[in-house]
């Protein structure tokens, strides 16, 4: 089954790509929201008619002059996976956990290489997925821009001329858009800067959340910027403030670790060097320190501190110690104890083969 | 009750998690009990959606003012083709079919306007039917340009823009 391919090379492009900024920006996405014109939205159609917009959406796959993204590119319904599968498929951000495990007839059209991931019947009939490593959300609306138009050429989609673009949640109306860029800003969170640079952010129109975690407290110091606006702005303008400010973030994040540097080296080298000693040798860890740990080894291979390591030891070992995962390669289920031992050892066996390689 | 996390602030939220048959007891404040976040059950139902269906509830605070519209009108709003009532949308801040934009209609705009700040669409077309609205942009835009050109005494480029506004007409009214 297709769903083989995906697990044997765990890691998509994007966790292993070199994008531009990624010593802050690990990933930027873009995800577009399309309905089928005169088919009541997934929430409300029937069985049948949630199984024909599948049937329309892999007819339309099948037209010539598709995007060269979307080149061996395959479908997959949810009903054909396990829970352990789906639960993969969620941790390396392709699917919702909502298509996972609320919808019928949903299943996910992924490009080879995964920058390219489509919820079919999730809150909307379709939602289109770019994913690229990096700053690059650009490029990411680029590429979904394709292949909406690329679609829009074989489906006809529900369209008003004052609502644009009309969603299942009047949230995503007009543009259904939302785009999202996910940042570490470590130095930031050690110096206490976020809770004055993020009520700025919002109030642009922009929401800040913590990625793994809820509040203010984000694990491992990763945050994803993301619009809330749909309605009423153009596309590239909902962009560009994104970029924007986002670009702020990364001068900010810069300026504070060198400011960290110059002030406190030997502190913080402390910081690093003793995340990395645990991460190589603990027995047991749970995800929230393991998360904390990488978020300090990661600086510290930004930093010049680690050399040994590559900067997608995090992006990496961040998804690699998800439960689903840990319990994908173990091939049974783990309780949350036995996760804990797993994911020490998953860590500690990367990590020397990191070092052997380098 | 002391919250068990802080030993400060008494504790409000009670539950109890059953793991594998371990049973553990907890009795959290409101602030520890965020700080949890992911583990606290219920914590997760307070989605978007809620907060939407706050936004679209407002009708209720005018529902109690006797001279305020009565709210039956708004009770009685369903959409023609799913089915869904206005109310059933307020509740769950979804609506059921594309049509349901127009059956509410009036309704909608305060809300898109407490959302986005805007109530009208200035993003992408679709290329292959959108046709109509894609001229009318584009008839918006070069008439601006041509005011421009004019203001600028640019008359020879306004008088191009000019027929092309209504090469463009033309094509809208056919």
């Amino acid at each position: 089954m297709s769903y083989q391919r995906f697990n044997q090379h765990a890691l998509s492009e994007w966790m292993r790509g070199k994008g531009p900024r990624s010593d802050i920006v690990i990933s930027s996405r873009v995800r577009i929201a399309r309905n089928l014109s005169g088919l009541p939205f997934p929430m409300l159609a029937t069985s049948s008619q949630s199984a024909g917009i599948v049937r329309k959406v892999e007819e339309a796959l099948r037209h010539q002059n598709r995007p060269q993204v979307m080149e061996g590119a395959e479908l997959i319904r949810m009903d054909d996976l396990e829970d352990l599968e789906k639960r993969v498929l969620v941790e390396k951000h392709l699917i919702s956990p909502q298509l996972a495990e609320e919808s019928r007839h949903g299943a996910v059209v992924l490009s080879r290489n995964e920058a390219v991931s489509i919820m079919i019947n999730e809150e909307d009939h379709i939602r289109i997925q770019c994913l690229f490593p990096g700053f690059q959300p650009q490029e990411a609306w680029k590429m979904a821009d394709n292949l909406d138009d690329w679609f829009e050429r074989h489906l006809t989609y529900a369209f008003s001329e004052t609502k644009g673009y009309l969603t299942s949640c009047p949230t995503n109306a007009g543009t259904g858009i939302r785009a999202s860029v996910m940042v570490h800003l470590p130095a930031l969170a050690m110096t206490q800067q976020l809770n004055r640079l993020f009520p700025a952010i919002t109030q642009v129109g922009l929401a800040v959340r913590g990625i793994y975690g809820e509040g203010s407290e984000a694990l491992g110091n990763l945050y994803q910027v993301s619009n809330q606006v749909t309605l009423g702005q153009q596309e590239e303008e909902i962009i560009q403030k994104l970029a924007g400010v986002v670009r702020q973030m990364i001068q900010h994040e810069h300026g504070a670790r060198n400011r960290i540097q110059e002030s406190s080296l030997t502190k913080l080298e402390d910081r690093i060097y003793r995340s990395y000693g645990i991460l190589s040798n603990a027995r047991v860890i749970s995800s929230k320190e393991a998360m904390q740990r990488l978020s300090d080894v990661r600086l510290g291979v930004d930093m010049g501190l680690i050399p040994d390591l590559s900067a997608q030891v995090m992006n990496e070992l961040m998804i690699l110690t998800q439960p689903g995962f840990l319990q994908t390669r173990s091939k049974q289920r783990l309780d949350i104890e036995e996760r804990d031992i797993r994911r020490a050892g998953m860590i500690r066996e990367y990590l020397s083969m990191k070092r052997e390689s380098e | 009750m002391q919250c068990q996390e802080c030993g400060k602030r008494p504790a409000t939220l009670h539950y109890t998690k059953i793991i594998n048959g371990e049973k553990t007891e907890f009795h959290l404040c409101e602030v520890c009990a965020k700080g949890k976040g992911e583990q606290m059950p219920g914590v997760e139902s307070f989605s978007i959606h809620n907060l939407l269906s706050g936004l679209l509830n407002l009708d209720g605070q005018f529902a109690e003012d006797p001279n305020a519209r009565s709210s039956v009108a708004t009770q009685g709003l369903r959409c023609p083709t799913c089915g869904l009532t206005y109310s059933q949308f307020s509740k769950i801040g979804r609506f059921g079919c594309s049509d349901c934009y127009q059956a509410f209609s009036d309704r909608l705009d305060p809300l898109f306007r407490r959302v986005h700040g805007h109530t009208t669409h200035r993003g992408k077309v679709p290329e292959r039917t959108g046709g109509k609205l894609r001229i009318r942009r584009e008839i918006d835009e070069l008439k601006q340009e041509m005011s421009r050109r004019i203001e600028n005494e640019e008359f020879e480029e306004a008088a191009r823009l000019r027929d092309r506004i209504r090469d463009l007409q033309e094509k809208l009214d056919s």
